[in-house]
């Protein structure tokens, strides 16, 4: 067990002939705690996995350095470093039966064969492997070789970390609920540091304490589910988590206030006056209410739910999503929308503007 | 529901089976008829049920040539597949160096079999050939035209020169076909090179292995050119295999009823093995 830290990483795969070389990922410097439950989410190619693949030691990052409990391991081998890892394909070894690659990274490092049973026993039962021990594992299905991927995952308890690469991509919906309420059970009992890659949104924020959110190779935001709902501190971040994703409209500043077209937005505290760069202001469909008074809107859609309603709202050029409890009601003529100022956060560049202390 | 039938269909198979009788079925029809009667010439035959048979099974000289067929296969198989295995694992499996790698491979296969029998009679002369002259010069006393071991050994050498690049680019393909997940999660698992060789390479390989090793016993089984050209099957019958014996008889000879049956027996050999080998092979497999 071991608190992970990333020191200035950056990471470059060779480039073709005569290009510059693209950093798949971009000076990270973070901290993965001791126990804790992490989810690694960001869109297809962000660096996901390359992140996995230098904390692992399956690869070497380009510049600085990763250190587990102070001590560097930059440039230890995989065997060395003592962690886990599932990937998004199953892999079994094909003339081994269940049983024996469940215990395969345990007799590797040479652990007494009775002890081997007894975790080895344990594990199956807990992914529900324990029929099939004896079978052969090339004869399984896909979702039975990945439940073995898995098993070799968490088969050692000496772990410093436990790394899952989208994991459960390959089986089926309703088993992916019941695997993913097991890992989490198992980390609330062993308390292992578990860092679980995924794209999708659900995943990540049902299993983890934190998640780590990535864009382009860089990590944009590090949080709760809840921090990353009420207060992305990137633009990506609301568009890409939530579902309609957050409301990115353009504005200017007027004396500390955001203005949207011609209506000024009120905000919790004043906005600096000089910003330079591209000025968004950012505001989840959950917190946008009609009211008497607030900007003109016309409505182009609404599509119902169940439980709530989204509306697809215009004012000029820009498309603003609402969601809509069931309960409410959408105003028959002249609607007009307001935003929770507690809500609304405004953006430069992509990065949110830190608000000013109010005078 | 009510089928049509309509057997004219049938008619489309027809010139397959011309082609088949005519290129498999008659002339192996024509050995089994020689192999059960005598005949002195003028198409006239007498019976002679299974004497041949007897005759050449009972043959101290046919039981010779099998106990040297049987030798160089096993030889040439036991050095052919680990060291094609191992260059094999040797190779790149990136970079500018693998398309080099493989047309180097691929060069002896592509030379004509009494070529390489040529070549290497040639290159092994003790006075003039570069390695019999070599190893002459080095002190070794080597003359494949008059010492067994030396002819065995350039036999030997020699095929596994033509051959191995068989095995190699097989067990090349095969490799290929692994993923990088599979050795990430070998070194995760913490596996040795060993471990690595024994469960994922090598099963990943199984199936390719076998053809290979399937290709290679039949072609060594029933090789004639390359020994024929080299050594003739000497010095005396020391490099005489089942094929150049039984070309001996048949045409040396005149021999043909010994000869066809010779054939038959050897024929029903090497579809045996094949037959065992290829079922055990695969008898995993379908579990």
């Amino acid at each position: 067990m071991a608190r992970i830290r990333f020191r200035d990483v950056r990471h470059a795969y060779p480039p073709p002939k005569g290009q510059q070389p693209v950093y798949a990922l971009n000076e990270i410097n973070l901290v993965w705690e001791d126990g804790g439950a992490y989810a690694l989410l960001g869109p297809s190619g962000c660096g996901k996995t390359t992140l996995l693949n230098i904390i692992s030691g399956l690869l070497t990052p380009s510049e600085g350095e990763i250190l587990f409990d102070g001590k560097e391991v930059t440039h230890l081998p995989t065997s060395e470093r003592q962690i886990a890892q599932v990937f998004q394909f199953p892999v079994v070894y094909d003339t081994m039966s269940v049983y024996d690659n469940l215990a395969f990274p345990l007799r590797n490092r040479g652990m007494d064969e009775k002890l081997v049973r007894d975790r080895v026993e344990q594990i199956a039962e807990m992914l529900d492997l324990t029929a099939n021990l004896k079978k052969r594992a090339s004869g399984l299905t896909a979702d039975g070789k990945q439940k073995i991927s898995l098993g070799r995952g968490l088969v050692r308890s000496d772990v410093n970390a436990i790394l899952f690469d989208e994991p459960l991509t390959v089986i089926d919906p309703h088993l992916k609920w019941q695997l993913r309420s097991k890992l989490k059970e198992l980390h609330q009992q062993v308390g292992m540091t578990m860092i679980y890659v995924t794209h999708d949104q659900v995943e990540a924020l049902t299993f983890a304490e934190k998640v780590v959110v990535m864009y382009e190779g860089t990590v944009v935001q590090v949080g709760t589910p809840v921090e990353l709902f009420n207060r992305p501190r990137h633009t990506f971040v609301g568009y890409f988590i939530g579902s309609p994703g957050m409301n990115i409209l353009p504005c200017t500043i007027d004396d500390g206030q955001p203005v949207f077209g011609t209506n000024p937005l009120p905000v919790q505290s004043r906005i600096k006056n000089e910003l330079s760069g591209k000025l968004e202001v950012g505001i989840r469909p959950e917190f946008v209410e009609f009211a008497a008074d607030g900007i003109p809107v016309i409505i182009e859609k609404v599509e119902d739910l169940g439980r709530y309603q989204v509306l697809t709202l215009a004012h000029e050029s820009e498309t603003i999503k609402m969601v809509m409890r069931e309960d409410q009601l959408i105003p028959s003529e002249n609607p007009r929308i307001q935003f929770d100022p507690g809500h609304t956060q405004v953006y430069c560049d992509d990065w949110v503007v830190e608000e000013a202390v109010n005078e | 529901m009510n089928k049509t039938q309509n057997n004219r269909a049938w008619w489309l198979v027809v010139p397959v089976l011309i082609l088949v009788a005519f290129n498999a079925f008659i002339p192996l029809m024509t050995v089994v008829n020689y192999a059960f009667q005598e005949t002195f010439g003028d198409n006239v035959f007498f019976w002679e049920g299974t004497t041949w048979f007897e005759q050449v099974l009972r043959s101290p000289r046919f039981h010779a040539s099998l106990i040297r067929q049987l030798m160089f296969t096993g030889m040439i198989l036991a050095i052919e597949v680990p060291l094609g295995i191992g260059v094999a694992l040797a190779m790149p499996r990136k970079g500018p160096w693998v398309s080099v790698c493989l047309v180097l491979m691929a060069l002896p296969l592509l030379i004509p079999w009494n070529v390489v029998g040529a070549m290497w009679n040639i290159f092994a002369l003790p006075e003039i050939g570069l390695l019999g002259y070599t190893l002459n010069s080095m002190g070794i006393d080597y003359n494949f035209t008059n010492q067994p071991v030396s002819a065995w050994l350039t036999t030997v050498v020699m095929d596994v020169w033509h051959w191995t690049s068989l095995i190699v680019l097989l067990c090349y393909a095969g490799l290929s076909s692994i993923s990088d997940d599979y050795y990430q999660a070998a070194h995760i698992d913490g596996a040795s090179r060993w471990a690595i060789f024994r469960y994922i390479q090598l099963p990943k390989m199984k199936r390719v292995l076998t053809i290979a090793i399937l290709l290679r016993f039949m072609d060594s089984f029933m090789i004639y050119t390359e020994p024929f050209v080299l050594t003739g099957g000497g010095p005396g019958n020391t490099t005489t295999f089942l094929s150049i014996d039984l070309v001996k008889i048949a045409l040396g000879q005149f021999d043909l009823g010994p000869a066809a049956a010779m054939s038959l027996i050897y024929f029903l050999m090497v579809l045996l093995i094949c037959w065992a080998f290829y079922t055990i092979m695969m008898r995993n497999e379908e579990q």
